[in-house]
């Protein structure tokens, strides 16, 4: 009973290191397409932002410093997706798709020339890091059964960022909900036009969504390569944008649900993890590559029309044109 | 009353307004004047330049000239923002309501006092409630757009404008999607502001309206300002002839119809629009081989979707479409060739062409099935081409180059590539909507002598126009439409005068 209850917290642990990315990554998309731009480059933005991050980390010894060029970094790439999907009234799909290619090659070529590792960064000191920030009575209380593992092995010794994701999420709510850019970020994605007439930048509305989009996606990177390990690697995003697009169709846009549904794939990631190699009786090893695909498999299901609905806002996609 | 007098300064003068939309002159040197505290009507037919007009007031286009005043002095209104601020409110034909938000969140876009919601609301909630007691607009605040009926959302928009502290209220065609009812609340609504001292400007191309509600009308035709009246020294008639105007149109030469057999016969048709209003009202007609049936009527009152339906792009509610004697109403436009009906829509860019396509594509666009533009499963593009170059001498399309981009051939050359293509594939029937618009002289008349020469060759012709020169030398016989009926048959040398009465819908009310 004992052991099974530690198993569990080990397991929501991960889940929690692991759905931090998709908190980030998918409030970042939350923001683009609640203003109406679709974000495809999710993946390329957390991708580059890693490498800023671990990069400057590297050279300046300060993590600080690290997630600030992240934060630059993803915030120039929504810039650059701006400039092609709204100033130019590009496809959007295609410009983030381009963020992604760019993102892919600029960061190994960077890397090696600037650090000649194939692509690495070095591996960075603990100082350098953003490491696991013990909490008060953490040593005190773990004795006491249940609650003391659940707050010294689950709540406490978590680092800096998760703990912003976790506050990342009510704090999009309030924003989306309860401030007037919210409600015009939330409009514009819906019908552009009852912006426009209102005496509303479409143009600069939808530009300061993305900005947003951008700092998020920082923060993302930063979490994968100066937090969660200690060196950029290539390719390590590893398509977590796309599960994180993913979880926002899941959650129907809405910062909560991006909350419960970023911890389910984060718990099927963590779970699929664990059970590699387990044997169940009578069936064989654990299909670990069927619970990896869940979440995707569970997006369609839910786009098919199986639970629920999720309706996308209105005027996603669609380049602001007056009429005419 | 509050008549306004001759002293007092006009709510809104517009001076030497101008706006081209790349080729086309949307609004050609504009002088307005709206007396404060009146209703001002501005009437014209669709495309006359009324809501270009009304959009550079609201500051959504830029006017290339021309000076705006409010309250006699020049604003220069940039954006709907400087609008908004000199008392300016706009409620669009299509409503900029965000449907998902409730009718407080739509209110406050834009004016949410500050950057949280909180205080806003709160304002916005009392504020409402004194608008609405006032002004007799009820609705209830917290419901979402989506689930109220199109009458109430209208009321949101000018809820939405009366928030903003307007003086000056644009209406857009606000009829359009509304019940008789439902106009009629309307229309007292508007009475009550006109009452409170505001100003309202109606724009329609309803007559009718006019006449019941406003003090002034103004007549816009084809981009220009033709008059402006006080409603209550003008008549409908007048009204129509200054909105239709008189077109210098070369004659057609043509001799006596010799009508054959009963081709198209269309029985009880009803249609309707994708929001549910009734376009089409029980509209019954037949086409014999050898005629042209001309349908006039001001634009919008259900001729477009006439068209569409017996073409099988829009499926009618009830009633039947004969072909031949063979129901055809359940066809699509693919099968509805394959039986000889010929369409030739009235939009050429939005249905007729793809522009992006080079001449030889859209001169097969609809039969590429055919067996002799294909080789095996492939397009056989010899003969494609072949037959376009031939096409191209016949109808003496300009620039004669089928590898040309459809784009960059003129309105006149355009129309030209769809008549060919739908004349020579021998229709037992063709539908014509707007056949010269947007069509130099030249082409217009080259085009009406083969809609004539088809006709001698014993082709059934339906044609729809709003221009009212054209279906008079063309068609042998004419049918009026007005509100989505047939409100009458004219003799064919009836007068302009006597048509343009149908067409406002008066021959019907004498008749009643």
């Amino acid at each position: 009973m004992e052991s099974l209850f530690a198993d569990l917290i080990q397991i929501f642990a991960a889940t929690v290191r692991l759905s931090v990315p998709l908190i980030f990554t998918a409030l970042a998309g939350l923001y683009a397409e609640r203003s109406g731009i679709f974000d495809i480059g999710l993946e390329g933005k957390m991708l580059f932002s890693a490498f800023s991050a671990a990069s400057v980390a590297t050279v300046t010894g300060s993590p600080w410093l690290g997630l600030f060029a992240a934060i630059l970094t993803g915030v120039l790439l929504s810039l650059v997706h701006g400039f092609a999907s709204i100033t130019q009234r590009g496809n959007q799909i295609i410009s983030g798709v381009a963020i992604n290619f760019i993102a892919s090659g600029l960061t190994i070529l960077l890397g090696n020339a600037w650090f000649g590792q194939g692509g690495r960064t070095p591996q960075l000191a603990n100082s350098a890091r953003f490491t696991e920030i013990t909490l008060p009575f953490a040593a005190e209380i773990a004795p006491i059964p249940f609650l003391g593992p659940l707050y010294s092995g689950l709540i406490s010794g978590q680092n800096i960022l998760v703990y912003l994701a976790f506050l990342a999420v009510p704090f999009t709510w309030w924003v989306l909900y309860r401030t007037r850019f919210g409600l015009r970020v939330r409009a514009v994605g819906e019908n552009p036009g009852a912006v426009d007439t209102a005496g509303i930048s479409v143009t600069w509305l939808r530009y300061r969504a993305l900005i947003c989009c951008g700092i998020l996606a920082g923060f993302a990177g930063t979490y994968l390569s100066v937090a969660q390990s200690a060196s950029f690697i290539r390719e390590m995003s590893a398509g977590k944008g796309y599960i994180a697009l993913a979880a926002l169709v899941f959650a129907k846009w809405k910062p909560l649900n991006v909350l419960l549904t970023c911890l389910l794939f984060g718990f099927l990631d963590a779970a699929s993890i664990r059970l590699q190699g387990t044997i169940i009786p009578g069936m064989g090893e654990v299909p670990v590559q069927l619970i990896q695909a869940l979440p995707y498999i569970l997006t369609v299901v839910l786009l098919a029309g199986f639970i629920g609905k999720a309706i996308p806002p209105k005027a996603g996609g669609v380049p602001y044109v007056k009429e005419r | 009353m509050n008549a306004p007098t001759a002293a007092s300064t006009p709510a809104i003068e517009l001076v030497g307004i101008d706006k081209r939309f790349g080729p086309v002159h949307a609004n050609k040197n504009i002088n307005l004047s709206v007396a404060k505290g009146s209703i001002h009507g501005i009437i014209g037919e669709n495309g006359a330049g009324k809501s270009t007009l009304m959009s550079i007031l609201y500051g959504f286009y830029h006017a290339d000239s021309g000076q705006i005043l409010v309250d006699g002095k020049e604003i220069r209104i940039t954006d709907s923002q400087t609008a908004i601020q000199a008392g300016i409110g706009m409620v669009h034909q299509h409503f900029m309501l965000v449907e998902n938000f409730s009718v407080l969140e739509n209110v406050m876009l834009g004016v949410e006092g500050g950057p949280l919601l909180k205080r806003g609301v709160a304002a916005v909630r009392a504020e409402l409630g004194r608008i609405e007691r006032e002004y007799g607009l009820e609705v209830d605040p917290d419901a979402l757009i989506e689930d109220l009926p199109v009458g109430k959302q209208q009321r949101v928009e000018i809820l939405k404008a009366l928030y903003r502290g307007a003086e000056v209220l644009i209406l857009d065609e606000p009829t359009g999607v509304l019940t008789p009812a439902e106009a009629d609340h309307l229309f007292r609504m508007l009475a009550q502001l006109k009452a409170q001292g505001k100003t309202v400007i109606l724009i329609t191309h309803k007559l009718r309206e006019i006449m019941a509600i406003t003090d002034t009308v103004s007549v816009m035709r084809r981009g220009e300002m033709v008059a402006t009246r006080k409603t209550s020294e003008t008549t409908m008639a007048e009204l129509a002839e200054l909105m239709v105007g008189r077109r210098v149109l070369l004659r057609v030469e043509k001799d006596e119809a010799k009508p054959g057999p009963v081709i198209l016969s269309v029985e009880n048709l009803t249609v309707k629009d994708a929001r549910g209003v009734t376009m089409v009202d029980n509209v019954s007609f037949q086409v014999r081989a050898g005629e042209i049936v001309g349908i006039a009527g001001v634009a919008g009152n259900g001729q477009s979707e006439l068209l569409e339906a017996i073409a099988g792009i829009r499926k009618p509610a009830s009633g039947r479409i004969l072909l031949n004697g063979e129901p055809v109403e359940r066809l699509d436009p693919a099968k509805l060739r394959k039986k000889g009906l010929a369409h030739v829509p009235e939009d050429r860019h939005h249905m007729g062409l793809v522009l992006a396509f080079e001449e030889y594509e859209n001169a097969i666009l609809g039969y590429q099935d055919d067996p002799k533009y294909l080789k095996g499963p492939f397009l056989d593009i010899d003969a494609i081409r072949k037959d376009a170059v031939a096409r191209i001498e016949d109808y003496d399309i300009r620039p004669a180059d089928p590898r040309l981009k459809t784009a960059n051939f003129s309105g006149g050359n355009q129309q030209k590539i769809v008549l060919a293509r739908e004349i020579e594939r021998d229709p037992a029937c063709l539908l014509v909507g707007q056949p010269t618009r947007g069509v130099d002289i030249g082409a217009i008349e080259f085009i009406h002598k083969r809609l004539v020469a088809l006709r001698d060759q014993g082709k059934a012709i339906l044609l729809v126009s709003v221009e009212l020169d054209e279906i008079r030398s063309l068609s042998d016989r004419i049918l009026v439409m007005f509100a989505g009926t047939i409100v009458g048959e004219p003799a064919p040398h009836a007068g302009e005068q006597e048509i343009g009465l149908m067409m406002a819908g008066i021959g019907r009310e004498a008749a009643e």
